[in-house]
């Protein structure tokens, strides 16, 4: 055997370097390896976290699209229907005012008829009278049958 | 050729051998010291240890380059077989096994050194002898198998409390009968003697094994190829010393390796509570 003080001095050697390995070289690397896991972990879960806002985004935007189509539906028809009934009114105004206008004309032909017949009244009594006068010149004095020509001239 | 203390080559294969077995001594008795072991076990845990810390130390939590992921890699490996081995607290557990296996795993490099350039230089130097793997003198292994020995008692105290350790020694394995205590103290110091002990020697041995190995394709190559001239006998031994070369690579390795796992699993025994 060739055991002596060596052993010592190597012991010593490898207490010094499990020393300095404790106390520098594992720590040092793990916690780089640390670290790195944990990024890894955060980026894992911030890539899972981003797809899920993703897509609730997603369900949000096709709801407000849904939203938006419902409304325009509504829109539409709400147009549609504001539009035939405007037409309705249209044609209602339309209706009446030529009713309006009808009556209107109609009762200026009356009132026309009527001036008219009022004023042919007229000419029938002055033309009966003058006729007449014609007639009785020679044998009726005008004045005295004044009253007989006005009521014949009532009659008419 | 392999230059000696006169400067002189080898003059036979004993003389050869016996040159690469002597480590360069200093002092007497007990009290010498291996200086070749000593200073290429700083050099190879300065080298080993110190390229770690210098990545560590640069270590980035981003992208790594490729030396960090090569750091990276052994270190996770490490780590693994470990938490395998132990399943508890690992802040002073693992960086110990990763200074075994890299420490442990330089030195058994050095024997990839071709053994006679190693004595070319250092004899060119003016030193008469020099052993360049630590892990061949018993010494390097012993230091480590006692060292991971005291390791062991620290944390059964520790685990344990000194009653719980005393207690252990006379009642397991067999049980807790008086007439038991005398078998289980006997039984237990010699398997605490064994742990460091076998340790030791297989490191030892397997190195010691493989150096000789290459010591002999190493005679082969320069006294064969001297004495006989036979080129033949040199270019074979050329061969097969390479040859040798890259199985032992796997040696090396499966050494640290194995070092590194039965001290974790000693360890890891003195945590436990029979």
């Amino acid at each position: 055997m060739n055991i002596n003080a060596t052993l010592f001095v190597q012991a010593l050697s490898f207490a010094a370097l499990i020393w300095f390995s404790v106390r520098f070289v594992w720590p040092m690397i793990t916690s780089a390896m640390d670290e790195r896991t944990k990024r890894i972990a955060d980026g894992l879960a911030a890539a899972e976290a981003g797809q899920q806002s993703l897509a609730r985004s997603a369900r949000q935007a096709e709801e407000a699209i849904n939203q938006a189509r419902d409304r325009a539906t509504e829109i539409v028809s709400q147009a549609e229907k504001r539009a035939s009934q405007m037409i309705e009114e249209a044609k209602a105004s339309a209706r009446a005012e030529g009713e309006r206008l009808v009556a209107g004309a109609k009762s200026e032909i009356e009132q026309e008829v009527a001036r008219a017949k009022e004023s042919l009244r007229t000419q029938v009594a002055a033309l009966a009278v003058a006729g007449a006068e014609q007639i009785l010149k020679r044998e009726i004095d005008a004045k005295a049958h004044a009253d007989l020509i006005a009521a014949v001239q009532k009659q008419l | 050729m392999v230059i000696l203390a006169a400067g002189q080559a080898p003059q036979n294969a004993g003389e050869y051998i016996g040159h690469h077995l002597t480590n360069l001594r200093f002092g007497e008795g007990f009290w010498t010291f291996h200086l070749d072991t000593i200073l290429m076990g700083w050099i190879t845990g300065l080298i080993g240890i110190g390229f770690f810390y210098l990545v560590a130390r640069r270590a980035t939590a981003g992208v790594p380059g490729p030396v960090q992921g090569f750091i990276e890699l052994v270190v996770e490996f490490v780590d693994e077989t470990v938490k395998g081995v132990f399943p508890g607290e690992r802040k002073f557990l693992a960086p110990l096994a990763l200074t075994i296996f890299v420490w442990v795993f330089m030195m058994n490099l050095m024997d990839l050194l071709p053994i006679d350039w190693v004595a070319t230089v250092t004899g060119a130097a003016g030193l008469p002898y020099w052993k360049p793997v630590p892990t061949t003198d018993l010494n390097t292994t012993f230091a480590m198998s006692l060292t991971i020995f005291l390791l062991t008692i620290f944390f059964s105290f520790k685990a344990k409390g000194a009653g719980g350790f005393v207690h252990e020694l006379f009642t397991a394995p067999f049980g807790s009968h008086p007439v038991l205590w005398i078998p289980n103290l006997l039984l237990n110091i010699i398997e605490y003697l064994a742990k460091p002990v076998s340790l030791a020697m297989r490191l030892f041995g397997n190195m010691y094994a493989g150096e000789l190995i290459f010591m002999l394709l190493g005679l082969l190559g320069t006294l064969a190829a001297a004495t006989l001239g036979g080129a033949i006998a040199g270019a074979a031994a050329g061969v097969l010393y390479w040859g040798w070369a890259v199985f032992h690579i796997l040696i090396i390795l499966l050494q640290a390796f194995i070092f590194m796992v039965l001290s974790c699993v000693y360890i890891a025994m003195a945590h436990e509570h029979h």
